[in-house]
């Protein structure tokens, strides 16, 4: 056993260190006029095409002098119509962009030997080594023992390792498609068999996505094998990955209808209303009219419903995405949230903000929408838009949300950030029949759910006084419930009106007896 | 006026916790807490799960460090020496204090039998923050572990060592692990759960003496004499109360501090509770000593109510408790180890793959339940009290049984099991 955890781990760190490194390996690149007459849009054609055409019929071996060559091209020109002021020439997508695309269109594959071993060191021997030491792994290692002595899970020294990755990771990827090419390249494979294109940035990300979901849902399996309800959600936040973020946009793809997560609602998926999105939708027909209706009720009906039945748990901990990554890859950093006062302070005067952020956004929108005005009092649709997508949808969502893991515990986004789980919350809070039950006085204040609280709550401050609890930030886990040594606690939907035991007592109604006139 | 009052409290446990928060729920009065262990209140029971990496201790302290500021209760890190009750002064090693109100609250300690050896470096109980922190150094090369005693205590010291990978040897004296509680087969399904875990469990054994060399345990001898190598001993045999520094006092103590239904002591004025007080004479079917986290919470809370309302009677209620043994869950509610044998009865299930069991006591000729144990399933605490507390009889309650679970969502349900075993059952003859 102990050999195979072994050399689990040397196929997983392997298949990584090839993987860090692989942007920095050489290859082809080859750039035709025919291509570029494809890629470019009439107005990058009318800018950049005569700077353009001498890079072409040259075979370019240095990816990032060739990448830096493109983007230098673009910023050049775009500062110099700046200068000369003139807008209607000046090209908005970032330089970064620009030479992604023109980089994927000139890129020439490895020899089929090359590809296939590199394609297999990584995608095949990185999972699989990660699931033989998962597999591999005795019970104590699958129970929470030892969480905070090992460094990976304290915040010690691997644990800023793999933060110091994953903020690079998601730098490159917001920011720097240009340098990852030979990661997406990578999986073009998968991309063709499933949608018929090449594969992009997003496509790699949703790929990998559902790679380390599945592979860390299996370690859930095993270390909650003994709770049906972990169990089954874990199942259900990997299927609504799988079929739901991941296959089935490609299917629609594939069939050349537009791309949708069905599951991704607004403002969660800040962009639903955008133009683009609205226009698209609108010219794909029935099928478009459909899924612009199923978004809408989806905001308006199935969120308040479902949310009133079983709490917001039904989305954060079953189906969405972001919930999908916090309760497989994030479960060994969930006690790492914060549990202090100030901290449930600083999440209200977060995520509120957030939620009326991202709706005075989606007005505007819809405002530019309809009216053709871009501006409305002094508020510039697009600008805001940007700050938008840059500020909560990559830095907060991704860098912080998900780069941040081994630091500030697995739902930053979900507790600080998520708009839709602000929504969620207050339906929660002051409308639903969900609620953690506590059994009577049993509780030890032994700190287990506290200490295990993803969204850093104190639940031990309710279970100690025999109190429901009731939290707009509560996303159902059932973590707590897991861990309490003492069985106290019972996550549940049931009458409203039982929600609140207003006078949580410690003595039992009947424990105490008052003694007149003594 | 009563408002300018000092109350003191000795002990900044569960108990002496209470009363503070209780006290300061009520009244304006001065309160101030002595405690020579932490400076502030932490969760006892979780001391193991500080020892095994599951939390660290600040995750122990149910409330924040300036908590206690902003609710205007002293804290005094500091050790009571003496009690002097005719002058309502108390000793401490670095300062007086005076007060009005003295509410004893001061613990237990582990039991030691005056074995020969018992002072040997690695020889040890396990009940403060000062027993974790000698663990952990006790423990550090450890190889072979002995534990002495079948209580709850030693199977959570099972778990600690096992965590750190220590193969341990449990002793316990009766003839079956926990006996004064456990049934046979519950008895039986706890230690499988606990055997399973790698630990040997010796029943009918006990320690003679702790054999030592350079001042540290190398093994032990048994009452059969026989010889068991080991680098560390637990010493689990129960705990008694800590009252050593009140000998010089005038308060009166036998195991622990005597007090009567007000947990009032026999001087004016001061008040035991927790696991230090004794009651002069105990509620039917319970001890006079009772151990326990949630009786040390209603404890705090009744003596607030004397102090600052009214003369208030301790009433406990109906006895329950729960443990764990590694991963099997364990609730008692009412009587039903030890019981009668010829005026009661019970009713025993038992789920062998799944390792659940479910016991109901009742009373032979009335029917009616007087206490219920169940293992691997979750009860709900004031539903099994409604039952016992109203005689309902076992017929109604094993119909009924689905309204005490308290399982979580999806787990497989055994009412249906159990009431068929139940109408089926030549135990239970009508
Ligand atoms: C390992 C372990 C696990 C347990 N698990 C459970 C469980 O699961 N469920 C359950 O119900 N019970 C459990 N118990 C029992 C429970 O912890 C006790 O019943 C409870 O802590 C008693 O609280 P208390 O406030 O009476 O005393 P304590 O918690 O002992 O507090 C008394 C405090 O007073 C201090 N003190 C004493 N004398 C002086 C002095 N002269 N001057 C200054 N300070 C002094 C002590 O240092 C101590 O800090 C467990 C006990 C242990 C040791
Ligand atoms: S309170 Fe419990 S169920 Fe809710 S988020 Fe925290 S751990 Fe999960
Ligand atoms: S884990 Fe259970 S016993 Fe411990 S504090 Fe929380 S509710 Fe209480």
């Amino acid at each position: 056993m102990k050999l195979l955890r072994i050399i689990g781990l040397i196929l997983f760190f392997s298949g990584l260190l090839l993987f860090s490194i692989l942007p920095l390996f050489k290859r082809t690149f080859y750039l035709t006029p025919c291509a570029l007459e494809h890629v470019l849009s009439e107005q990058e054609k009318e800018n950049l095409l005569a700077e353009l055409i001498p890079l072409t019929h040259i075979k370019h071996q240095q990816l990032f002098s060739f990448a830096n060559k493109i983007i230098r091209i673009h910023q050049q020109k775009n500062a110099l119509l700046k200068k000369q002021k003139q807008w209607d020439k000046v090209m908005w997508d970032s330089s970064q962009e620009f030479a992604y695309k023109l980089l994927r269109v000139s890129v020439k594959n490895d020899s089929f030997k090359i590809r296939w071993s590199i394609f297999f060191i990584i995608l095949v021997a990185c999972p699989l080594g990660g699931l033989l030491y998962i597999l591999s792994s005795d019970k104590k290692r699958q129970s929470n023992y030892f969480t905070f002595f090992l460094p990976i899970t304290s915040v010690k020294w691997i644990a800023y390792i793999l933060t110091a990755w994953l903020l690079a990771f998601y730098i490159l990827l917001y920011w720097f498609p240009a340098y990852i090419i030979n990661w997406v390249v990578l999986v073009d494979p998968i991309s063709k068999f499933l949608n018929g294109n090449e594969a992009g940035p997003w496509f790699l990300y949703g790929f990998l996505y559902s790679v380390v979901m599945c592979v860390m849902g299996i370690k859930m399996f095993l270390k909650y094998k003994n709770n049906a309800y972990q169990m089954i959600r874990t199942i259900s936040v990997l299927f609504f990955q799988l079929a739901f973020a991941f296959l089935i946009p490609e299917i629609l793809v594939r069939l050349n209808k537009p791309y949708m997560d069905l599951k991704n609602i607004w403002p969660l998926d800040y962009d639903f209303f955008f133009e683009w999105n609205i226009q698209t939708l609108i010219e794909n027909g029935t099928l478009g009219i459909f899924m612009l209706l199923w978004g809408i009720l989806l905001v308006v009906i199935a969120v308040p419903v479902f949310t009133y039945f079983f709490g917001k748990r039904w989305y954060c901990s079953w189906v969405c995405g972001c919930g999908g990554l916090a309760e497989t890859l994030g479960d060994p950093f969930r006690h790492l949230s914060n549990k202090n006062i100030k901290s449930w302070k600083l999440e209200r005067w977060i995520i509120y903000p957030t939620v009326l952020f991202s709706i005075i956004m989606t007005v505007l929108t819809l405002y530019t929408f309809f009216s053709k005005q871009n501006e409305f009092l002094g508020l510039n649709t697009y600008e805001i838009q940007k700050v938008y997508g840059f500020l909560i949808g990559s830095v907060f969502a991704g860098v912080i949300g998900t780069g941040l893991y081994p630091v500030f515990g697995n739902r930053v986004w979900c507790r600080f950030g998520c708009p839709l789980a602000a929504y969620m919350g207050i339906i929660q809070r002051f409308k639903s029949r969900f609620r953690i039950t506590t059994n009577g006085n049993q509780c030890i204040s032994c700190g287990n759910c506290s200490t295990y609280c993803e969204m850093g709550i104190d639940v031990r401050w309710y279970a100690q006084r025999g109190q429901s609890i009731v939290r707009a930030s509560c996303v159902g886990c059932g973590i707590c419930a897991n861990v309490c040594p003492r069985g106290v606690l019972k996550l549940e939907n049931s009458d409203e009106h039982t929600r609140y035991n207003k006078n949580p007592l410690i003595i039992q109604k009947e424990g105490v007896h008052l003694v007149k006139n003594t | 006026m009563r408002n300018k009052q000092h109350i003191v409290i000795i002990g900044n446990g569960i108990s002496g916790t209470t009363a503070a928060r209780e006290i300061r729920k009520r009244s304006d009065y001065r309160i101030t807490i002595v405690s020579n262990e932490t400076p502030y209140f932490f969760s006892r029971p979780a001391l193991m799960y500080v020892y095994m990496g599951q939390m660290k201790f600040e995750h122990t302290q149910p409330y924040e460090n300036n908590f206690w500021k902003k609710n205007k209760i002293e804290l005094l890190f500091d050790e009571v020496i003496k009690v002097n009750t005719s002058e309502k002064k108390l000793t401490l090693k670095n300062s007086t204090l005076h007060f009005d109100i003295l509410i004893l609250a001061c613990g237990s300690k582990p039991a030691f039998y005056h074995w020969k050896g018992q002072e040997l470096r690695g020889v040890q109980g396990f009940y403060s923050i000062h027993d974790l922190k000698r663990l952990e150094e006790n423990t550090q090369k450890c190889k072979k572990a002995i534990l002495i005693g079948g209580g709850l205590i030693a199977a959570e010291m099972a778990e600690m060592l096992y965590s750190r990978n220590i193969h341990t040897t449990l002793l316990v004296r009766e003839k079956k692990y926990w006996q004064e509680n456990l049934p046979p087969q519950e008895a039986k399904l706890v230690e499988n759960e606990i055997t399973q875990h790698g630990i040997a469990i010796r029943c009918e054994t006990q320690v003679e003496e702790f054999l030592g060399e350079n001042g540290k345990i190398i093994a032990i001898k048994t009452n059969q004499n026989e010889i068991i190598p080991c680098d560390f001993a637990g010493v689990c045999t129960g705990v008694i109360p800590n009252i050593d520094f009140l000998s010089t006092s005038t308060i009166k103590v036998d195991k622990g501090i005597l007090v009567n239904e007000f947990l009032e002591t026999n001087c004016s004025d001061i008040y035991a509770i927790g696991d230090c007080a004794q009651q002069k004479s105990p509620l039917p079917l319970r001890k006079d000593i009772e151990q326990v986290w949630y009786t040390g919470k209603i404890m705090g809370e009744t003596v607030a109510k004397t102090i600052c309302e009214k003369k208030t009677i301790y009433r406990p209620g109906i006895w329950f408790n729960s443990a764990k043994f590694f991963d099997l869950e364990f609730q008692v509610y009412g009587q039903v180890g030890g019981i009668q044998k010829n005026e009661y009865d019970s009713f025993y299930w038992e789920n062998t793959t799944q390792h659940k069991a479910l016991r109901i006591a009742y009373h032979k000729q009335s029917k009616s339940i007087i206490g219920i144990h169940s293992l691997g399933i979750r009860l709900k605490q004031n539903v099994c009290e409604e039952w016992i507390k109203n005689k309902v009889s076992i017929n109604q309650v094993i119909e009924q049984l689905n309204k005490a679970n308290f399982n979580p969502e999806f787990y497989t349900k055994y009412e249906k099991e159990i009431s068929h075993l139940f109408a089926t059952s030549i135990h239970y003859s009508a």
